[in-house]
């Protein structure tokens, strides 16, 4: 996946990564009983061929994804869902929607002033690498990297305010 | 609690399978589960069967949940049914939205078995 140049974060804007990771992490923890890690190294972002965005829509506009491989995807729905990894091959995509759809809505009620004034759209899941991103907006974007049982999942926000 | 029978609305398949692994695990003995992929469906499924209560989403396509809610005063088998809400959506605004159209209780996404479990109990006491 390639995406737009990425535009720098203001200070106020950089404080919001910790609170992007925090999102994920309270959705880790309460619905798939799993603890995510920060990443040590960098992470390109190949073999990451699934890719999950909410919209956010209102007096902050943008949207939120979160990238992450096949295996990363199957052992998040086993574990959401309680069954063997081989038995999750057909609610995996919806599983990934379903956690970014969380992390999105967690991360807006975090940010003051942003839950009452911003709407989520329904999650979107796009199965592949070999894709241009490009929303539109301008104003900062985000990449969060964390580790999930060992498999890097990135979460990215672009917003405009 | 007696025996429940249940209708889950929501778009996610894997979300309807939660709330409902959820329930089990709040320890709620659970007659009948039906599931419906939005307001819509869940109407379809209200037309011909009663239950005790009823799970709902509220962002989902066709028709949401708080329209959804709106309509069941027509309904005659979910009249005084309760409705909770679990959703990710947890403003304020939203809140007061769904408790004005109805909701009795509002569960926000994530969430755990033990606060589903709090949530459905209150609600289902009140109902009595």
């Amino acid at each position: 996946m390639t995406g737009q140049e990425n535009q720098v974060p203001s200070e106020a804007h950089k404080a919001w990564a910790p609170v992007l990771e925090l999102s994920a992490r309270e959705v880790f923890s309460l619905m798939l009983g799993a603890e995510l890690t920060p990443s040590s190294e960098p992470v390109s972002g190949d073999g990451l061929n699934i890719t999950s965005m909410v919209g956010l829509a209102g007096s902050v506009y943008g949207l939120l994804s979160l990238r992450c491989s096949s295996n990363s995807a199957s052992l998040m729905a086993s574990k959401m869902l309680g069954e063997d990894l081989g038995c999750v091959e057909n609610t995996r995509l919806d599983a990934v929607g379903e956690v970014c759809n969380m992390v999105a809505g967690n991360f807006k009620d975090k940010i003051a002033g942003m839950g009452n004034g911003c709407k989520l759209s329904v999650p979107t899941v796009i199965v592949g690498e070999d894709y241009s991103l490009r929303a539109l907006t301008n104003d900062c974007s985000i990449d969060v990297t964390v580790l999930f049982e060992g498999f890097p999942i990135i979460f990215s926000i672009q917003l405009n305010q | 609690m007696g025996n429940i029978r249940v209708l889950i609305v929501d778009d996610s398949s894997v979300m309807r399978k939660i709330v409902e692994r959820s329930l089990r695990q709040a320890n709620l003995n659970l007659s009948q589960v039906y599931e419906a992929g939005n307001g819509e469906e869940a109407l379809c499924v209200l037309a011909r069967e009663k239950v005790d209560l009823i799970l709902c989403d509220i962002n989902m396509p066709v028709m949401d949940g708080l329209e959804f809610v709106k309509h069941l005063p027509t309904v005659e088998n979910a009249k005084g049914t309760p409705v909770v809400m679990i959703t990710t959506e947890g403003s304020e605004n939203h809140v007061v939205q769904a408790l004005s159209a109805g909701a009795r209780g509002y569960i926000r996404k994530p969430f755990t078995p033990d606060l589903v479990s709090s949530q459905i109990s209150s609600v289902l006491e009140g109902k009595k």
